[in-house]
């Protein structure tokens, strides 16, 4: 008998969970401000999550999926892409959506229950929320085959969850990406949670970088704790896709140290201990460690810090409230790009019951 | 022909799906088209439906075309959620700023003696969902135009194209890139004293029926109903008005079929100008079955005319 096909999968970690180097440190460490601009953003999404968790239990949110615990990983994401490359998200990438410019009320215009929050000032060609599991990693593919197609050094890349790596879809967008070459880089979340299943249930896969393999892509496993190997690992990744050299599965290695979403209560189906210890590897903590050791940062200015992300969001919240609720005629409007007749007398109905209806 | 017009005028017109490029899909629907533009534009994808709509959602919101081809009818499952939760709702939920102008091509019905879920018309299905088209041709000329609407049109159409008028159906089509109208019925006979509603395949049927109606004394009228969603119902009231029957034909299954819909509106709208109750002919609600059994299947032309017969009896 003869070995046909072996594989390897590497994982990267620069920073270790105290902030201490474990190897050579990315080129882009090199420059302090950069750094504090992405510890900055993983502040400032921490601090929005937390309101908006706030705005939920009171009443002022609908369900909400909190992204605590994930600030490195989605900032990094967020720092390595190209204003012109194309996030593809799921539900819970708040931190990457914000560094690239959505801002904080469309995104809880969103999760308020209004689809304006789609409509993105700013990154115009990515695509919105996207709640059906794995769904989204297929419109990467094809963002990809646009591009590719219309000859544009673009990258589309997609978020998947531990959980979404079963479905079908993310099986057929691997294929479909490796395939074609396609300039799309998958970016898997591993939290270690589907809801209330553990990723040990999820599959028998030693890891999930490695689903890569059998569509003929690398992958590889990277400590989703720390923002500089994520960074460096989609940055080596964007490169190669953007020069032609086809797709990549990045796993980064998280813990959801929330609930699943606002209507979930994981203490009925995980240990007190396991969250613990996740607490003590989060990755605010190495970062600012880094940052404290590295003479660029102190008590004064994380406190300064915290003060300026709160009154943005407390500025965003208030922006949010403040907006009128849509009118019924938003339910007819941008279905076609004319509406047909029927939709237009439905219209009238909805304006006449509505009006009695409306109120915040 | 009309995708390789729409092709030569659109640069952003692309074609996906399986066996559509070298081998020019299995109904030679795309025939040429690989060699004419290149397999950038021509694509044969993998084996994956699913993926031939997510992806063709991800291409048109990013500055393609894409016509897609999935195989069968019957295989169209797959896609269904791709369909219904993202290229039917992307303009909505994005308020206008994605969009997805993608053609959905797909085999429908039965009569080719093809085998086990090639015979499908479940386009009942496809009509339920909000924010896409619904279109079916009944010739190959009418194919080409509305074909040729289909890719125009900003937002997604699913395109069934009948097989049996595939095989059954030979006509010369003037390749002048003129479009047909979406939205829109076609009458294809003029009548006075019964309105017969139907689309694709069946048109054959219902043609035939009207003229065995018309040996008998009985003059009806036949309305292709050509965009099965949304349903153009200001022209079968008109005719319904003219001649107070209703009956609709269709390969589908009955329950919940097209036909309720038309039916219900007509009800709604148009019932003080029925001389009868309205008639429905359709498949009858099973299996669609093996080839043996397909023409006891599909509606006969007769019981087509014992079913207007029916809005005669006293």
């Amino acid at each position: 008998m003869k070995t046909v096909a072996e594989f390897k999968i590497h994982y990267r970690q620069i920073l270790d969970s105290q902030g201490h180097a474990v190897a050579p440190l990315p080129a882009f460490a090199a420059d302090a401000g950069e750094v504090l601009r992405m510890y900055r953003a993983m502040t400032l999404a921490r601090t929005f999550d937390a309101k908006a968790m706030n705005l939920q239990r009171t009443g002022q949110l609908g369900t909400y999926a909190s992204c605590l615990g994930h600030e490195a990983t989605h900032i990094a994401v967020g720092a390595a892409m190209a204003p012109e490359d194309v996030l593809a998200p799921v539900y819970r990438e708040v931190g990457t959506q914000l560094w690239r410019g959505v801002t904080m009320p469309e995104i809880l215009t969103y999760w308020g229950g209004d689809e304006r929050g789609n409509d993105f000032a700013i990154p115009r060609q990515d695509f919105a929320w996207c709640v059906p599991i794995a769904t989204q990693t297929l419109h990467a593919a094809g963002a990809a085959m646009a591009f590719k197609i219309l000859k544009q050094p673009r990258v589309a890349v997609a978020y998947i969850g531990d959980g979404g790596t079963s479905e079908g879809a993310f099986a057929e967008a691997l294929n479909a990406a490796g395939a074609g070459a396609l300039p799309v880089i998958f970016v898997i979340v591993n939290n270690g949670w589907a809801i209330s299943l553990p990723i040990a249930a999820q599959t028998k896969a030693q890891t999930l970088a490695q689903k890569a393999v059998a569509a003929g892509i690398p992958g590889v496993q990277v400590d989703g704790n720390d923002v500089f190997a994520v960074r460096e690992v989609l940055a080596e990744a964007l490169d190669a896709a953007r020069r032609g050299k086809g797709p990549c599965v990045i796993e980064a290695l998280t813990y959801r140290l929330s609930d699943h979403t606002t209507a979930d209560d994981a203490s009925r189906y995980r240990s007190e201990t396991q969250v613990k210890e996740a607490w003590a590897v989060e990755p605010m903590i190495r970062i600012r460690a880094y940052l404290v050791n590295a003479g660029i940062w102190d008590a004064a200015r994380e406190k300064a810090l915290l003060q300026s992300c709160t009154e943005q969001v407390e500025t965003a919240v208030a922006a949010y409230l403040a907006q009128p609720k849509p009118s019924t005629d938003a339910m007819f409007e941008h279905l076609f790009a004319a509406m047909p007749a029927h939709l237009q007398e439905q219209r009238a109905a909805a304006r006449k019951y509505g009006a009695k209806s409306s109120g915040h | 022909m009309a995708h390789g017009w729409e092709m030569q005028h659109d640069a952003n017109v692309v074609v996906i799906g399986q066996d559509v490029g070298a081998n020019g899909g299995v109904f030679r629907a795309t025939a040429g088209l690989q060699q004419r533009f290149g397999k950038d534009r021509v694509q044969d994808t993998p084996l994956a439906e699913a993926m031939i709509a997510g992806m063709a959602v991800g291409m048109a919101t990013h500055g393609l075309k894409p016509v897609a081809e999935i195989q069968f009818m019957g295989f169209l499952y797959p896609a269904l959620d791709q369909i219904v939760n993202h290229m039917s709702r992307m303009r909505n939920r994005t308020r206008g700023r994605l969009t997805c102008p993608v053609v959905m091509r797909m085999p429908h019905g039965g009569g080719i003696h093809a085998p086990e879920h090639h015979s499908e018309s479940t386009e009942s299905m496809l009509c339920h969902i909000p924010g896409i088209r619904v279109v079916c041709p009944s010739s190959p000329a009418r194919a080409y135009g509305l074909l040729l609407a289909a890719i125009r049109d900003p937002d997604p159409v699913m395109f069934l194209e009948p097989v049996r008028l595939y095989r059954a159906v030979r006509q010369e089509v003037s390749d002048d890139g003129q479009a047909l109208p979406l939205d829109a019925c076609i009458t294809l006979r003029e009548g006075s004293d019964v309105t017969i509603v139907t689309w694709g395949a069946m048109t054959i049927e219902t043609l035939r029926a009207a003229a065995e109606l018309e040996n008998r004394g009985t003059s009806a009228e036949v309305i292709d109903l050509a965009t099965l969603s949304p349903i153009d119902i200001e022209t079968i009231l008109q005719s319904v008005a003219k001649t107070g029957r209703l009956v609709i034909v269709h390969e589908a299954a009955r329950n919940l079929g097209v036909g309720a819909e038309i039916a219900a509106l007509v009800a709604e709208r148009g019932l003080y100008d029925l001389l009868a109750p309205v008639q429905r002919v359709a498949g009858f609600d099973t299996v669609v079955p093996l080839l043996k059994l397909e023409h006891d299947y599909i509606p006969s032309a007769q019981r087509i005319i014992d079913a207007v017969q029916t809005t005669f009896a006293d």
